[in-house]
């Protein structure tokens, strides 16, 4: 065990320094010279030479590579062009929220995927069992941009139910989730959120059920004499493992792929940071905020994979 | 031995280089040790000792059947025969030409004599191809054109029994389990290739069909003028097909000699234990305990000394610190009988080795042990 | 957003007792395809909505740039405007067919793209093995560092707008997906007696993967390209959403939706349209994946 997590680690290494060369990257596929990028427009021509000296852009690039990363590795991932403002700062402020709705979406997911995944392999080839799939095939392709206008259009537009948009009157410092009139404006980007993993998570709870109820040790258990609930409990403690591996992924995903959602619902995370530095060609608040989120996913696939050796021993491939 | 070579003698083959006792092919001191990686940086832990300093020949036209529990190394050593795998020591000399090096035969020469029949039909044939296209693949690779493939596909077909029209546009999953082995020795034959090494060829088989591609392969070597390899773990199989056996385990070669001088005296106990075995099958010859108990060892770290000495009913001190000698294939006669085992050594320190006076009596007699 | 599915292969399949009728493994896909009804159904819709963009300007009622202030915002089922018109009076109608050509493009050139290059890489990783195996196979993990959907806006973000960048941006978001489904099918297909039977005949590495290994890993490969062509739809209009795809007058149905939305209060019917068309598309090639999936009985 302890051989695997450690193994699992120094593997994890080679993948950052990857992550790092691609938002390094970044930069230098953007078009134009990259001080222009990391400058704003208005920046005087001394700046620029500072800024070039600083980074070591008249350096070869394996250099300028080594130069970023120090800088990084200390916490510094240059300053923003639109805001003039520390992008580590921005990016961490923004991080909050993105996690927390995140975690709540994908743990609303999880629960609910269960739930349907277990009526829908328990009631197999039936009305129910096709309406979850259904579902599940409309979570997995729907595009949660558009699926928050709808529901900007359903609740807020035509209802008056929830607030669009936004995080409210008290904004991201004193956003409370336990109060409900802040609450409120959380509820869409869950939603919006959470289909998609739902239906990810759905159909993989039901293939999976339906996989090992139709295993030989499954049919000794009923020949054993157990009810139907028993065999479904042991079936279900049989995928989670596999269960819990999935939530880890798509609450990776979700923090990576809210850009959508966040900027339909104006929500302040991370997602909406780099729909702001896209906008306004903002390339070292993209590079800082990729790297940020690029780095949150492999460490969650790490602890995923170390959660699931723990769970399930067989995995001992050290 | 007399008549095979006069049966060589009757049809000269115009591919021969070396003439009639020039062996087909003679393996040197072969060996392949397959690296075991593991750790954080998956280094080389160890390595299995997968074909272990083997050498041997095979004649003109005769049949060497190879035996072996499975794990022994008999399908890595077929692959090394074959230059499927690299080996990592030792030379082949085919009909006289060493291969691969200076000199000799080019590796494509080899491809064109030497041909191999897997083990298991299920992987072995393109399962979205039709069968006339997998045996026509070999010829077009040697520069045939399309049409002289398919009509040489096609004869093919027809010689090893199998209607080419019926059959000829069949997928694998189409054949039954012989029909497949079949195809596959029309496949290995393609290149009209003088030495066919079959790998576990008929294991698969229920015994009727097992026959019937037995009698099939006899039929082949005739008409074709081909040699065998012939690898199993049935021994009743090997002893109805092969003229030489040899022996492996764990690696190596414990015994080799001739069919019959192997089967009614082996002098390996793992050979005697083998047999016994077989024979425990039948009820009426049931052996009281099972000769050869447990699994083999683990071919990463054998035994010390003779390799077979964890399961031998005749260990000896002698038997775990010292390798037996097998004794010098390559110099001896086809039908010199030769084991590792220091129990036919004489002076070998086993209480059961032949005194010296006697193997000074049997050696004036003109017999080698 | 979905994100790309992980997926795992199968070898090839082995089916039980000889038919009488000769039959190759396509002829049997078809043969099971032909009763799948829904799939049927999807492919056929997916034609005509690939025929209705092909043909778009035959069909178009409209001049899709064509703006009419006077017009702003009509209502769906307006007896002139079938589908009502945008923010700046242009027939809807009109630049859905026109945006459907744009969209489908990202949707399915970026999956061709990335099957061809990703999957050569998978196949030369998985069938050389080793050191080269493992340099191809490291780079891919990196990129699986990022989910899809930071990536395709990492790379599209700092390339900018543009129909050419978004091409891009999708193939090398797709490629390591690709490349590890090939590597995966054709390391299997490599250890196959087969293969060795063909090296055993002297055919060199370029005649025995196109004879022998393409055709063996065509249908897992075939089958997770489909699926992607759903998630590169998504992701595209996922971009052009965020205003990295085409660049304004040319229609596009991400694009309309980012700008229909700004009238979400106005005509709500008329913004959604085009989350609709995006949304049926998305799913019609989710299910016939899904049926490709089973009629080439390639497992999950
Ligand atoms: N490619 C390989 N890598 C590592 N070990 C191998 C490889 N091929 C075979 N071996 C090992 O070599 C030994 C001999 O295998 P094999 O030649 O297949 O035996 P047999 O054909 O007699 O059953 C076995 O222990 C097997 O595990
Ligand atoms: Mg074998």
């Amino acid at each position: 065990m302890w051989l695997y997590a450690l193994r699992r680690l120094v593997l994890t290494l080679p993948i950052l320094f990857g992550v790092t060369v691609i938002c390094f990257a970044l930069v230098q596929i953007a078009p134009g010279d990259p001080i222009q990028n990391l400058l704003s427009p208005t920046a005087s021509q001394e700046d620029a030479d500072r800024l070039r000296a600083a980074y070591g852009l008249d350096q070869p690039l394996p250099i300028q590579y080594f130069i970023w990363i120090a800088k990084v590795l200390r916490g510094d991932l240059g300053m923003s062009i639109a805001n003039n403002a520390p992008v580590a700062t921005e990016v961490f402020r923004a991080f909050g929220n993105t996690i927390t709705i995140a975690l709540i979406s994908v743990a609303l997911a999880f629960v609910l995927s269960m739930i349907l995944g277990v009526i829908a392999a328990y009631r197999s080839g039936s009305i129910v069992d096709k309406l979850i799939t259904a579902v599940a095939v409309f979570g997995i392709s729907v595009p949660t941009f558009w699926l928050g206008v709808v529901l900007v259009i359903v609740f807020a537009v035509n209802m008056f139910w929830l607030p669009a948009t936004g995080m409210g009157a008290s904004g991201s410092e004193t956003f409370n989730y336990f109060n409900w009139e802040d609450f409120k404006f959380a509820i869409m980007p869950i939603i919006a959120l959470a289909l998609p993993p739902l239906g990810i998570m759905t159909r993989t709870t039901r293939a999976s059920l339906a996989e090992i109820l139709n295993q030989d040790f499954v049919q000794t258990l009923r020949a054993k004499g157990l009810s139907e609930t028993a065999v479904m409990f042991h079936a279900v403690r049989n995928i989670m493992p596999q269960a819990v591996a999935m939530l880890g992924l798509q609450l990776g995903y979700l923090i990576g792929g809210s850009v959508l959602v966040e900027t339909v619902f104006t929500w302040p995370g991370t997602g909406f940071l780099l729909n702001k530095a896209i906008l306004t060609r903002d390339i070292p608040l993209l590079q800082g905020t990729i790297l940020v989120l690029a780095t949150v996913f492999v460490l969650i696939n790490l602890v995923v994979d170390l959660a699931q050796s723990v769970i399930d021993p067989r995995i001992k491939r050290a | 031995m007399t008549d095979l070579i006069d049966a060589i003698d009757a049809s000269p083959d115009s591919r021969d280089r070396g003439g009639p006792a020039q062996p087909m092919l003679i393996v040197e001191n072969i060996k392949k040790y397959f690296p075991i990686r593991a750790g954080l940086l998956n280094r080389q832990v160890a390595e299995v000792k997968a074909v272990d300093d083997i050498s041997f020949y095979v004649l003109k036209g005769e049949t060497l059947g190879i035996v072996g529990e499975s794990g022994c190394g008999k399908s890595t050593l077929a692959r090394l025969l074959m230059y499927l795998i690299d080996k990592d020591e030792g030379h082949l000399i085919l009909d006289g030409d060493p291969v691969g090096e200076k000199l000799g035969v080019a590796l494509d020469g080899l491809r064109r004599s030497l041909q191999m029949v897997f083990q298991d039909s299920y992987s072995s044939l393109n399962p979205r191809l039709p069968i006339e296209q997998s045996i026509a693949y070999g010829p077009k690779v040697q520069g045939a054109s399309s049409k002289q493939a398919k009509e040489q596909a096609r004869a093919l077909l027809d010689k090893v029994g199998l209607k080419p029209d019926r059959f000829g546009q069949r997928y694998p999953h189409e054949l039954s389990g012989g029909q497949k082995q079949r195809v596959n020795i029309a496949r290995a034959l393609a290149l009209d290739p003088r030495l066919l090494i079959l790998d576990e060829a008929v294991s698969a088989l229920d015994k009727s069909v097992e026959a019937q591609v037995l009698n099939l392969l006899g039929d082949l070597k005739e008409q074709l003028n081909l040699t065998y390899i012939f690898i199993s773990h049935d021994l009743h199989v090997v002893r109805y097909i092969s003229d030489r056996v040899l022996v492996m385990y764990l690696g190596q070669v414990v015994e080799i000699g001739p069919v019959d001088k192997i089967y009614d005296a082996p002098k390996h106990p793992y050979t005697r234990a083998l047999l016994e075995c077989r024979l425990s099958m039948d009820p009426a010859d049931r052996v009281e305990v099972a000769p050869l108990a447990g699994d083999p060892p683990n071919p990463v770290n054998p035994p010390s000394g003779c390799r077979f000495h964890t399961r031998c009913p005749h260990v000896e001190e002698v038997c775990m610190s010292k390798a037996p000698a097998l004794g010098d294939v390559l110099r001896s006669t086809p039908d010199t009988h030769l084991a590792a085992c220091h129990m036919v050594h004489a002076g070998s320190g086993h209480t059961k080795a032949p005194k010296p006076a006697d193997a000074m009596m049997w050696a004036n007699l003109g017999v080698t042990l | 957003m979905s994100d790309i599915p992980a997926n795992l292969i199968p070898i090839p399949a082995t089916q039980a007792a000889p038919s009488q009728r000769v039959r190759s493994y396509w002829g049997s896909v078809w043969n099971r395809l032909r009763y799948d009804y829904v799939t049927l159904f999807c492919l056929a819709l997916i034609i005509l909505i690939v025929l209705s963009a092909v043909f778009a300007p035959w069909l178009a009622p409209m001049d899709p740039d064509k703006s009419s202030m006077a017009n702003r915002l009509r209502p769906i089922f307006h007896p002139k405007y079938f589908l009502g018109t945008d923010e700046q009076g242009r027939d809807l109608l009109s630049r859905m067919l026109y945006g459907g050509r744009v969209s489908l493009l990202m949707g399915i050139m970026p999956v061709v793209l990335a099957t061809t290059i990703g999957g050569l890489f998978g196949v030369v990783a998985g069938y050389y093995g080793g050191k080269v195996n493992m340099v191809i196979m490291r780079t891919m993990d990196v990129f699986f560092a990022f989910p899809s959907v930071l990536l395709a806006v990492a790379i599209s973000g700092s390339l900018g707008g543009g129909i050419t960048n978004q091409m891009l941006t999708l193939t090398v978001v797709l490629i390591p997906p690709l490349c590890r489904v090939a590597e995966t099918a054709t390391s299997q297909v490599r250890t196959m007696d087969f293969v060795d039977a063909a090296r055993a005949s002297g055919a060199s590495t370029a005649s025995i993967i196109s004879t022998h290994v393409l055709i063996n890993i065509l249908s897992p490969v075939l089958v997770y390209a489909s699926t992607l062509v759903s998630v590169s739809i998504i992701l595209a209009s996922g971009l052009s959403f965020l205003g990295l795809g085409v660049s304004p007058p040319t229609a596009d149905w991400g694009l309309m939706l980012s700008t229909l939305r700004q009238s979400i209060y106005v005509e709500p019917l008329v913004t959604a349209v085009p989350g609709v068309a995006i949304l049926i598309t998305s799913i019609a090639f989710n299910l016939v994946s899904d049926g490709l999936r089973q009629a080439m009985d390639v497992k999950a």
